[in-house]
C-alpha cells in the first residue's frame, strides 16, 4: 500500500458521490418528463395515490398525536422555568406546522413508501418484469416512476396537513386534560398565532418531501443489483437517501422561508 | 430477416460477445445454444433494445433495430421471459392482454379480455385461471401464461429465452410442442435460446452455437448430428472432455 492510497479512495469514494448525485438528478427530471407527455397511466396513478396517501393516514396520524401530545409536555415544563407555560398552545402549533409535521410525516413516508417502492421495483428488475414492460411497448419510467412521482407530490401535502391537525389536537388533548388549559382558549390561542405562511410552507415541504420519497425509491429499485441482495441494498440505499435528502431540504426550506 | 453483423459487447472487463454475426431468415425458427454465461440473452436482448451493444450492427428486414419508431418497432416482437417476468400485481387474463389494454394496440376491455381467453385456451390454460394472480400459479403454468402474452398481439417475431428451464421434462415437452405449433401457425419468425437439447430437437429449423462471444457453427437442425464441429460434439454429448472448458 503506498502513502497516496487513502487519498485515491477518497477520491474514488468523492467520484462516487457525485456520479450518484448526477445519475439521480437525470433521473429525477426525466421522471418529471415522462408525468407531462403522453401515455397517462391512470389506473397506476389511482393505485399510488392509494399506497402513498390513503394507507399511510394510520402511521401518519399516530406519529403526530403521540409527537403533538409530547410536544406540549415539553414545552409546559421547559415554559414554567421562566413563568412562561401558557405558550404551550402557540409553540405546539408553530412546532408541529413549521418543522415536527412535515419532517415527521416526510420519514414515515420514507420508511413506509419509499421502502416499498424500491422493493417493488427491484423485484421487478430482478425477475425482468421491467424488461418486459419493455418488451411490451411500455416506458418504465412512464409506468413505474411517473404515476409514483406524482401521487407523492400531491398525496404527501395532504398527509402533512392531516398531521399538523392531529398533532395539535394531540397537544390539544394534553394541554387540556393534563395541563389545566382551557379548551376553548387553547384553540384560540392556537388559531390566533398561525399565519397563512405557516401553513403554506409546511403544505411546499409536503410536495417536496413526497418528490425525494418517490424518487428515491424509484431511483433504487430501477438501479437495484441482482438477487435477494441486490433488493435488499437497493431498499436500505433508498431509505437513507430518502431520509437524509428530506432533512437537509428541510434545512435548506426552512432557510428560504422564514430568515429574513 | 434478422441479421446480426460484428455485433460486440463487453460488460466492463468481461467480453462477452465478440464479434456475433448471424442471420435468421423469414419464417424460420433459430434456436441459439451455447453454456450458461456465453452471451445468449445478451444477444437476444440486443435485438430489442434492452441492451445496446458496443459495436456492430442489427438489422431487422434490414432497418437498424435501434433507429426508427421504438413502438412500432416493438410491437412487431413477441417475448417469453425465462422466469415468466409476469407482473405480480396484474391478473392472468391483465397480463395476457397488457398489449392489447393500453398503448398503439389499445382494445375495448371486453374484447381484450376474450382476446387473452382465447389465447389462454391455445396454450392449454381453462378460462378460470383468467382471474388468478400470478403467484397462484405453478411454473408451468406461468410458462404457458407467459406464453400466451407473447403471442397476444400476433407477433411476427417471437423470442423464447430458455422456455424449459426449472420444468419437469413431461412440461418441457409440453411447452416445446406448443411453441412448435405456435410458430408454424403464426407463420413467425422464432428465434429461441437454450440449452436444452430436447428442446432444441423440438423447435429448431436451424441451429447456431455461441461459444467465446463468437458464432461456432451455424446450419439446419438435420446436420446438427454430424457437423463436424468439435465445439458443437461436446456441447451435444455433454461431455466434459473437448475443447470447451468445463470448470469442476
Amino acid at each position: 500500500m503506498t502513502l497516496t492510497a487513502p487519498l485515491a479512495a477518497l477520491g474514488r469514494a468523492t467520484l462516487g458521490v457525485l456520479a450518484t448525485i448526477g445519475q439521480v438528478t437525470l433521473f429525477a427530471l426525466s421522471a418529471i418528463t415522462h408525468i407531462f407527455r403522453p401515455p397517462f397511466y391512470a389506473r397506476e396513478f389511482a393505485v399510488a395515490l392509494l399506497n402513498i396517501g390513503w394507507l399511510s393516514l394510520p402511521v401518519v396520524g399516530l406519529t403526530a398525536i403521540f409527537t403533538g401530545g409530547a410536544l406540549a409536555l415539553q414545552i409546559y415544563d421547559g415554559g414554567s422555568r421562566f413563568s412562561a407555560e401558557a405558550v404551550v398552545p402557540q409553540i405546539v402549533a408553530i412546532g408541529m406546522v413549521r418543522e415536527l409535521g412535515p419532517v415527521l410525516v416526510g420519514l414515515m413516508v420514507a420508511a413506509r413508501v419509499t421502502s416499498s417502492i424500491a422493493a417493488e421495483i427491484a423485484t421487478m428488475k430482478v425477475t425482468e418484469q421491467i424488461d418486459a414492460l419493455t418488451t411490451l411497448s411500455t416506458h418504465p419510467m412512464k409506468y413505474l416512476t411517473a404515476p409514483r412521482l406524482l401521487a407523492a407530490v400531491l398525496v404527501v401535502p395532504v398527509l402533512v396537513g392531516i398531521g399538523d391537525i392531529i398533532g395539535i389536537y394531540g397537544g390539544f388533548l394534553v394541554g387540556t386534560q393534563q395541563l389545566g388549559f382551557n379548551p376553548s382558549t387553547y384553540v384560540r390561542n392556537t388559531v390566533d398565532f398561525l399565519q397563512q405562511s405557516d401553513i403554506v410552507s409546511s403544505l411546499i415541504k409536503g410536495a417536496v418531501f413526497g418528490g425525494i420519497a418517490a424518487t428515491m425509491g424509484c431511483y433504487y429499485g430501477m438501479n437495484s443489483g441482482r438477487g435477494a441482495q441486490g433488493v435488499g441494498r437497493a431498499t436500505k440505499a433508498s431509505v437513507q437517501a430518502a431520509a437524509v435528502l428530506i432533512l437537509a431540504a428541510n434545512f435548506l426550506l426552512t432557510s428560504l422561508f422564514f430568515t429574513s | 430477416m434478422i441479421t446480426f453483423t460484428d455485433v460486440h459487447k463487453s460488460f466492463g472487463p468481461k467480453r462477452v460477445l465478440r464479434g456475433v454475426n448471424l442471420d435468421i431468415p423469414k419464417g424460420e425458427s433459430m434456436v441459439i445454444i451455447g453454456g450458461s454465461g456465453t452471451g445468449k440473452s445478451v444477444a437476444l436482448k440486443s435485438v430489442l433494445g434492452l441492451i445496446t451493444p458496443d459495436s456492430g450492427t442489427i438489422t431487422v428486414d434490414g432497418k437498424d433495430a435501434t433507429q426508427g419508431d421504438r413502438d412500432a418497432f416493438l410491437a412487431r416482437f413477441g417475448m417469453l421471459f425465462q422466469g415468466g417476468a409476469l407482473f405480480d400485481s396484474l391478473t392472468v387474463w391483465q397480463n395476457v392482454a397488457f398489449r392489447l389494454l393500453r398503448g398503439s394496440l389499445k382494445r375495448p376491455k371486453d374484447e381484450a379480455r376474450e382476446i387473452a381467453i382465447e389465447k389462454l385456451r391455445r396454450v392449454g390454460l381453462t378460462p378460470d385461471v383468467a382471474d388468478l394472480f400470478p403467484s397462484e400459479l405453478s411454473g408451468g403454468m406461468q410458462k404457458r401464461v407467459g406464453l400466451a402474452r407473447a403471442i397476444a398481439a400476433e407477433p411476427e417475431i417471437i423470442f423464447f429465452d430458455e422456455p424449459t428451464t426449472g420444468l419437469d421434462p413431461i412440461m418441457s415437452g409440453v411447452i416445446n410442442e406448443l411453441i412448435r405449433e405456435i410458430v408454424v401457425e403464426m407463420g413467425a419468425t422464432a428465434m429461441t435460446i437454450t440449452h436444452d437439447m430436447t428442446s432444441v430437437r423440438a423447435i429448431a429449423d436451424k441451429v447456431a452455437m455461441l461459444h467465446d462471444g463468437v458464432i461456432q457453427w451455424t446450419g439446419p437442425v438435420s446436420q446438427m448430428d454430424s457437423s463436424g464441429d468439435p465445439y458443437l460434439e461436446q456441447f451435444i454429448s455433454g461431455s466434459a472432455e473437448g475443447p470447451i472448458e468445463a470448470v469442476r
